[in-house]
């Protein structure tokens, strides 16, 4: 009798974890780090992820009448942590995953076509994914690394010229920060200029007098930053702290949200960042979050999240994710989509500025399409300066060195494909 | 040649050419030096007493200075959230006392160093539940800790101070001398000698050995409180900060894992050697040199002088 029932326990539990795994809500799960050095940073990206779906369940019930299902996974920014977040999900039906980290991608990249669920990186991750028919399940929208440093390398030429420039490049010592050297070492003959390396390793993130003494002595005209979480603010105050001209450095678009210069405030004036998303509270997206999530207490986050940098760009890395599950749903004709749908999705999307109005993000990103081919999109950033309280928007749209961009993407692309025997290719129309 | 050249001529071209640059390092490393000694000493005094490394010291550091700033960001004004850290910390030091280390009397040193390790986790979980994960500034001008800079031109160029940094190595001078005439001069001080020396033979003249860990283990997170306070108005006060609490350990070999001055000594060997190397001899080796050079010295001194440079030789008889 007791084994009947625990058979039959077993056996019910069985179903209902099955039927929860294949029906029902769309799962977006999210890989986030709200502890670890990376905390301040990675806080604001869950926040603007995780607000701008439960929007979407609040104000619309979901994507065409589905609810979504977003789960955060705790990584601490450590792969380990990340491939097992993954794991996790695996038979779960999760629509994408969103790494928001380039260890934890490089670590999940090969496994994406077995499991059939894409990844989306938006704006870090693999730079090569940009390549769409060598990576047919990663895509990192809107932009990559690559293309973003010649965009900045383009604003150091329309304000200097970039002949005879020392740039110093100041990174996190990981596959993050070391993603755009081969930009540099392409591009510094090609245009006349030197550069020079300063890694900082994850440890010494918060105590870099040594590289800035460095600096002092290789005295560069431009300095560049790849740096996230406690690296940022603490390379702005040693470049203080050093007497280094901060309106002759420039961060990525990682390192350089309020976070970072926020607690520096008005001895941080002039530094610069890349960015691809405009700050304020002003859109009717961000809008609409504050009115269905933070207001009704909702979230996890203040009433100081909405607006900021990373927030923003979060809100617009959900957006994405939403309209890609919308477009797969209106291509299969399936409410309840898979991961193989998620991926049509992704390379079918319309988000032109018509889209983006109703979506209520006109004038805080730029328009981006679908692509089989192009997995990056349009790869434009532009340059927004700290005013001592606020960043301000200093430039137009800065188109990367596309031929150069496109030429060095082709070529990774290609060299990681021969590095991994069997690696799946599609071919686009 | 050109690598001996590297080695042997350029760096020392470029101190003569940039003298400034020189004395600019040596400052910012004996600032570092004095910080690092500031969290060697924590450690040397728990070693002192208990014969333990304590591996959850560098935690202390972080949750020192996230309990002041948070004490002051619920409008306690900043001395007296000093005050209520401290009697935080008292009251921990008694808890460690009466949950680990009373049971743990007289069992292996691998014990009561893996009973540290878990205290360190336990910590990092409750600050991080209580605090949240997210950087904190630190509350230096509000505690009157004067900020701002000024440059000392110099052969055609310029050194440059923070009166923070200055605030920092002065206090640390005052925090060592303090703590010097405290562990000479006062009964407390010798009965933390004797325990160091012999537990058994300093608890059979009567010294409490309970009452001696707990003042250790409080006197350890005053340390940490300082040390939280000056590392954290340099960058951020986030849990990044323990990590640098490692950088101890180097500081220990080389100092000696006894001795007060030899924390204080180890600390600017480790300080100015680094940043000194780390510029001039760096870019031979792609720089990020400065995370292992302490470590490299360390070994040195494991291979030659295991006991440091002014730590208790350890003679054993067979």
């Amino acid at each position: 009798m007791k084994k009947t029932i625990i058979s039959a326990f077993v056996a019910v539990s069985t179903l209902i974890t099955t039927v929860g795994m294949s029906f029902g809500d769309l799962l977006v799960p999210v890989m986030t780090y709200r502890v670890g050095p990376f905390a301040a940073n990675g806080t604001q990206n869950a926040n603007g992820f995780v607000d701008y779906l439960t929007m979407l369940n609040e104000r619309d019930g979901g994507i065409n009448g589905v609810k979504i299902k977003v789960e955060e996974c705790e990584t601490g920014y450590k792969a380990e942590k990340g491939v097992e977040c993954y794991e996790s999900y695996r038979g779960k039906n999760p629509l994408v995953h969103t790494p928001n980290s380039t260890g934890i991608t490089l670590q999940i990249l090969a496994k994406a076509p077995e499991d059939k669920t894409p990844i989306l990186t938006m704006g870090y991750g693999l730079s090569a994914a940009a390549k769409g028919e060598t990576f047919p399940w990663a895509f990192n929208y809107p932009t990559s690394y690559f293309s973003q440093m010649t965009s900045i390398l383009k604003y150091i030429d329309s304000q200097t010229g970039l002949k005879d420039q020392k740039i110093g490049f100041i990174f996190l010592e990981s596959g993050y920060g070391r993603e755009p050297i081969p930009v540099l070492e392409q591009l510094a003959p090609k245009f006349g200029f030197e550069y020079f390396l300063l890694p900082v390793a994850g440890k010494d993130a918060q105590n870099q007098s040594s590289h800035w003494l460095t600096v002092r002595k290789e005295k560069p005209d431009w300095m560049i930053m790849w740096g996230w979480g406690v690296m940022n603010p603490t390379a702005v105050k040693a470049a203080i702290k050093s007497r280094y001209p901060l309106d002759r450095f420039v961060g990525n678009w990682w390192s350089a949200g309020d976070v970072d210069l926020g607690p520096i405030g008005e001895a941080g004036k002039g530094y610069k960042g890349a960015t691809f998303n405009a700050t304020g509270t002003d859109f009717p997206a961000v809008q609409d979050v504050i009115k269905y999530v933070v207001s009704k207490g909702i979230t996890k986050t203040g009433s100081e999240g909405p607006g900021t940098v990373l927030y923003n760009r979060a809100l617009w890395n959900a957006a994405l994710i939403a309209e890609a599950i919308k477009t797969a749903q209106d291509i299969t004709g399936k409410k309840e989509i898979t991961g193989e749908d998620m991926r049509i999705g992704l390379e079918n999307f319309v988000l032109d500025e018509a889209r983006l109005k109703e979506l209520g993000f006109a004038g805080m990103v730029a328009p981006i399409v679908g692509s089989c081919k192009d997995h990056e999109g349009a790869g434009a950033a532009f340059i927004q300066q700290w005013d001592g309280s606020k960043w301000v928007k200093i430039t137009d749209a800065i188109d990367p060195m596309k031929d150069i961009a496109q030429e060095m993407l082709t070529k990774a692309a290609a060299q990681y494909a021969s590095n991994n025997a069997g690696w799946t290719t599609q071919t686009c129309k | 040649m050109d690598l001996l050249t590297g080695i042997f001529i350029t760096p020392f071209a470029e101190m003569i050419g940039l003298p400034d640059l020189f004395f600019q390092a040596l400052w910012d490393g004996f600032v570092s030096g004095t910080l690092y000694g500031l969290i060697a000493l924590g450690f040397v005094l728990i070693f002192k007493a208990s014969g333990v490394f304590n591996f959850a010291q560098p935690i202390l550091v972080v949750l020192a200075a996230l309990a002041l700033i948070s004490f002051y960001k619920m409008g306690v004004p900043a001395w007296i959230s000093v005050v209520l850290v401290l009697i935080m910390f008292y009251g921990l030091a008694w808890l460690i006392e009466r949950l680990i280390l009373r049971k743990l009397v007289n069992t292996d040193g691998n014990i009561l160093f893996m009973s540290t390790v878990a205290l360190s986790f336990i910590i990092i979980g409750a600050a991080q539940w209580i605090f949240g994960g997210r950087p904190s500034s630190m509350i230096h001008k509000e505690l009157g800790i004067p900020t701002g800079s000024f440059e000392w031109p110099m052969f055609g160029g310029g050194v440059y101070f923070d009166l923070l940094d200055i605030s920092a190595a002065v206090v640390a001078v005052i925090l060592i001398v303090c703590l010097g005439l405290f562990f000479s001069r006062t009964k407390i001080g010798r009965g933390l000698r004797a325990v160091a020396d012999d537990h058994q033979a300093a608890l059979s003249v009567g010294i409490s050995l309970n009452q001696i860990w707990v003042i250790v283990w409080f006197v350890a997170g005053v340390v940490a409180l300082v040390t939280g306070i000056f590392w954290g108005a340099r960058s951020d006060v986030s849990f990044a900060l323990q990590i640098i609490g490692f950088k101890a350990l180097p500081v220990l070999i080389i100092g000696g894992f006894t001795s007060v001055p030899g924390a204080i000594v180890g600390g600017l060997m480790i300080g100015i050697g680094e940043k000194i190397f780390e510029i001039y001899w760096g870019p031979l080796l792609g720089s990020g040199v400065e995370g292992w050079f302490a470590y490299f010295i360390a070994l040195g001194f494991l291979l030659f002088k295991p006991q440091g440079l002014f730590g208790d030789k350890i003679i054993e008889r067979v």
